[in-house]
């Protein structure tokens, strides 16, 4: 520990810990996404903010100076459609589940934090899953590992709600027999859900009118109760909550674009939208942006028409486009998955490390803090051994607010003293009761979640 | 679709899509010139700039200075470089469709000892998906029957054969190289959970009932291969019954098919291996997530993995991070033979990513090429015909901008069984057809 001091003396005094250490990034290519590529390039991060990005920054006295010659500096990736560390996704019982939330089962322990962190993510949007037409709110976290479920949350993310289309909320497949079909079975279905929950919403919003134009008039008025499944609706109704859906086909994005309209409500982002290439013109238009894939196809008749080169497509109609990762896996090479555009589509690679980076920011509302090196954002950024789009490049450190939160030689240094560790244990154990012990004997293994 | 054998027509397309070849008198023979060949014969340099000729399906001449006959269809490949097409050495190619939708889905047959089904029998020439991995340079494919994501209990056993096709023709039999390639076996996990469907949740047993059950299985193969020997023997002897399962187990116990063992645990790993060298039959291991664990073993008993797909999690949260990543480099390092494969159809296309991905983490980029082209061809025994750029071989061969493996480069040039295929698929009509969409009037 650097300044075990100070270390000591926050957690003494309960404050939170203070950056106090500069750290200067020198030496390496900077792809600072907003503002062009400096090469060499130099990041200065002090207090857990980006201090200055330039050909050359101020380096203070007892600044910690990172040699990052030949390495490729790049701001931390931003996940917009991811279902790591929660505890569940799905509330599938009900067609509308606006009443849950992913940020109520936030768990801090699932390694994929990390090995996300690995891959240079800082920041995932872990959303409800696709169960029903309307889904449950979804939590913006920050990849702080180690820290508690709410110290992972990014403070001030906009509040967000999945909705979902097609295939997954109208349940066609997988039902086993004797199960009973909820509402809706059809896209019809989907969308009569979607658009009654709005009327709801609206006559929620109403009562509360009402009963605030009461209260103003002297009037003795009863509060409404609450409806834990409606107010969330009426902040998408009012603008204030970022509705997310998860869609595939053209004629179920246009019908939500529609029925959102109606409403007057703008749909922030279309996930997966792989058909969104068909109907770019019309998304443009409503001004909702787009998450996708990069190339995954043909697992259901819905994605049957799905390309690699929908991000290319919706990007050169002016929409916003992010590449997501909806996996654990998947997630940690999204500089990869971004890749695919410039193959499939010939985005330029600026453009390519926008879609996860800056444009994923923008979507979920979060572009003031992250998503490209400029001063006075968040200090999340990673470090690749080569050009973040070679299919050979390897991060080698992520920092998270300041943070460096992995690093492949700390890694590789853990992992040896983890495997020592493990040694001494086992012989241990064979001392303990010199039985052999089979896997049976173990105790249940801690930490696995699914 | 476009869809190309040897024929004028198909030609006069192909000549169509790409701009740089030249219509010939005979549409017979082509010539890639003034390319940087990677020839990757043993020990072979690269040649800076040369020509390949193609004729009858074969590459005739190859080098520096080779001369272009009359009537050759030319092709200028100045800055692009040339290699072995790519061969996924276990994929699902034509046998699936829309993996929802069992109607399209032709990978696993009821049953646990199929040894007399062959992939072949299954492949759908017309599958969406084949154009489209063949587009990315993937000129050859082995399609392997069976439940290939392969983890947790359930479908241990023999699933059929394996057949390795060309990803272009107008018939299977057109595309055919090798329909029983090797014999796909599953084999059984040893786990005390299984994941039931009627109730959607694990079920535990005891490690003793579970060791029995692998026990029984391992069991119930080796009498299997058993019955095979003696089912030859009688067959020599002169005995007439047919027994077709029996029969189709004879290469294998024969020592001339290999058996293609999927098994993903060190326990498994070894247990297959200990199998195998008992019953003294080849084995070529499949999947391999815990190869890493048994190198030696592996080393000491000559046996190849083909491993897949690189981008993967590690099987245990307390495995480093990167193990997925860097197994391929340390398999390589052992002396273990090594190959890749995507078990898939629609990804088939990203092959060359599940090597590149491990060339960052430790193995040699020149080794994950290998892995893809001769080192597959030599573990199924076509060497003579594929894997290098040699005079002689089948010109299954691709020309590219770059290095195959980043992600980046583009594939310009496809020859499959001697002929440039089209590089059309579902993708690029749908994107051609989508981006001509006319813009909304501002």
């Amino acid at each position: 520990m650097r300044h075990s001091k100070l270390f000591l003396a926050a957690a003494l005094l309960g404050a939170p810990l203070a950056f106090s250490q500069d750290t200067v990034i020198r030496g390496g290519t900077v792809l600072t996404v907003t503002g062009g590529t400096l090469s060499p390039g130099e990041v200065l991060i002090r207090d857990g903010k980006i201090a200055e990005v330039g050909a050359s920054v101020t380096v203070p006295e007892g600044a910690e100076v990172i040699d990052a010659t030949g390495m490729f500096v790049m701001p931390g990736i931003v996940d917009a459609h991811s279902h790591i560390a929660a505890e569940s996704i799905n509330e599938g019982s009900v067609a509308v589940s606006s009443m849950t939330g992913t940020g109520d089962v936030v768990d801090p322990y699932d390694v994929n934090i990390y090995r996300e962190l690995a891959g240079g993510v800082t920041t995932s949007n872990i959303l409800h899953g696709s169960a029903n037409p309307i889904g449950g709110l979804n939590v913006v976290i920050k990849h702080r590992w180690g820290a508690d479920a709410a110290g992972l949350v990014l403070e001030g993310a906009p509040p967000g709600i999945k909705f979902a289309l097609g295939e997954n909320p109208k349940r066609s497949r997988g039902m086993p027999a004797g199960v009973e079909r909820r509402y809706p079975a059809t896209r019809m279905g989907v969308q009569d859900v979607i658009r009654q929950a709005f009327i709801e919403a609206e006559a929620y919003r109403q009562e509360f009118a009402d009963y605030e134009a009461a209260k103003a008039r002297g009037e003795r008025a009863l509060p409404p109760r609450r409806d834990m499944k409606l107010e969330p609706l009426v902040e998408v109704l009012e603008g204030t909550r970022l509705v997310h859906a998860h869609c595939y086909r053209q004629d179920e994005i246009l019908q939500l674009l529609r029925v959102a309209e109606e409403f007057g409500v703008r749909i922030a982002t279309l996930q997966h939208v792989l058909e969104g290439y068909k109907v770019a013109n019309e998304i443009a238009a409503h001004g909702a942006g787009a998450s996708t894939f990069s190339d995954w196809w043909a697992y259901k008749v819905e994605a049957y028409d799905a390309i690699p080169h929908n991000a290319a497509l919706m990007t050169e109609r002016g929409i916003l486009v992010s590449i997501n990762s909806d996996s654990a896996e998947e997630a940690r090479h999204l500089n990869q998955e971004a890749a695919k555009t410039v193959k499939w589509g010939g985005m330029s690679e600026e453009e390519a490390l926008k879609m996860i980076t800056i444009n994923p920011a923008i979507q979920l509302g979060i572009d003031g803090r992250v998503g490209s090196l400029e001063a006075g954002k968040d200090a999340d950024l990673a470090i690749f051994d080569r050009h973040p789009l070679s299919t050979y490049a390897v991060n080698q450190m992520t920092f998270v607010d300041g943070e460096l939160l992995f690093s492949r030689e700390k890694d590789q240094a853990m992992r040896e003293a983890m495997a020592a560790e493990r040694t001494e244990l086992e012989a241990k154990l064979s001392e303990g009761d010199g039985a052999e012990r089979g896997p049976g004997r173990r105790g249940p293994r801690e930490g696995v979640r699914r | 679709m476009t869809r190309l054998g040897r024929n004028a027509f198909g030609i006069a397309l192909a000549l169509t899509g790409v701009g740089a070849i030249a219509a010939g008198q005979e549409e017979e023979s082509w010539i890639i010139q003034n390319a940087r060949i990677h020839t990757l014969a043993e020990g072979a340099e690269p040649i800076e700039s040369g020509s390949i000729l193609i004729r009858d399906g074969r590459i005739v001449e190859i080098g520096a200075d080779v001369t272009a006959p009359a009537g050759a269809a030319v092709i200028d490949a100045a800055g692009m470089d040339v290699y072995p097409g790519m061969m996924d050495s276990v994929s699902q190619l034509g046998l699936t469709e829309i993996g929802s939708i069992s109607a399209t889905v032709d990978t696993v047959e009821l049953g646990e000892m199929n040894p007399h089904l062959r992939a072949a029998t299954a492949i759908h020439p017309s599958s969406e998906h084949l154009p489209v991995a063949r587009a990315n340079g993937i000129t050859h494919a082995v399609v392997a029957p069976g439940r290939l994501g392969g983890f947790g209990g359930g479908g241990a056993g023999i699933s059929g054969q394996a057949s390795i096709v060309h990803l272009d023709g107008w018939t299977v039999e057109e595309m055919d190289i090798d329909a029983s390639a090797g014999m796909v076996l599953t084999w059984p996990t040893l786990s005390t959970r299984s994941f039931n469907l009627a109730t959607f949740s694990m079920d535990r047993r005891s490690f003793r009932e579970a060791k029995e059950e692998y026990d029984r299985q391992v069991a119930e193969l080796g009498e299997v291969l058993d019955a095979a020997r003696r089912y030859a023997a009688a067959g020599e002897a002169g005995a007439r019954e047919r027994d077709i399962r029996l029969a189709a187990l004879g290469p294998v116990v024969g020592g001339e098919m290999p058996l293609l063992i999927l098994a993903q645990g060190e326990r498994e790993i070894r247990g297959a291996v200990e199998f195998t060298k008992e019953q003294g039959v080849k084995m070529i291991l499949l999947g391999g997530s815990e190869a890493w664990k048994v190198k030696e073993l592996l080393v000491e008993h000559g046996i190849p993995v083909i491993l897949g797909p690189t981008q993967r999690l590690p099987g245990e949260e307390d495995e480093a991070y990167d193990q997925p990543f860097t197994t391929p480099g340390e398999l390589h390092d052992a002396g273990v033979t090594v190959a890749f494969a995507t078990f898939g159809s629609s990804n088939s296309r990203l092959l060359p990513y599940e090597a590149g991905h491990a060339v960052g983490y430790g193995l040699p980029q020149e080794a994950a090429i290998r892995a893809i082209t001769v080192v597959p061809a030599q573990l199924f025994g076509l060497a003579e015909d594929f894997g290098t750029l040699e005079e002689g071989k089948v010109a299954n061969l691709i020309v590219v901008n770059g290095d195959p493996l980043e992600i980046r480069t583009e594939v310009e040039h496809v020859f499959v069984n001697g002929v440039p295929v089209s590089l059309d698929n579902r993708h690029q009509s749908l994107y051609e057809r989508y981006r001509s969409r006319p813009h909304p009037e501002r």
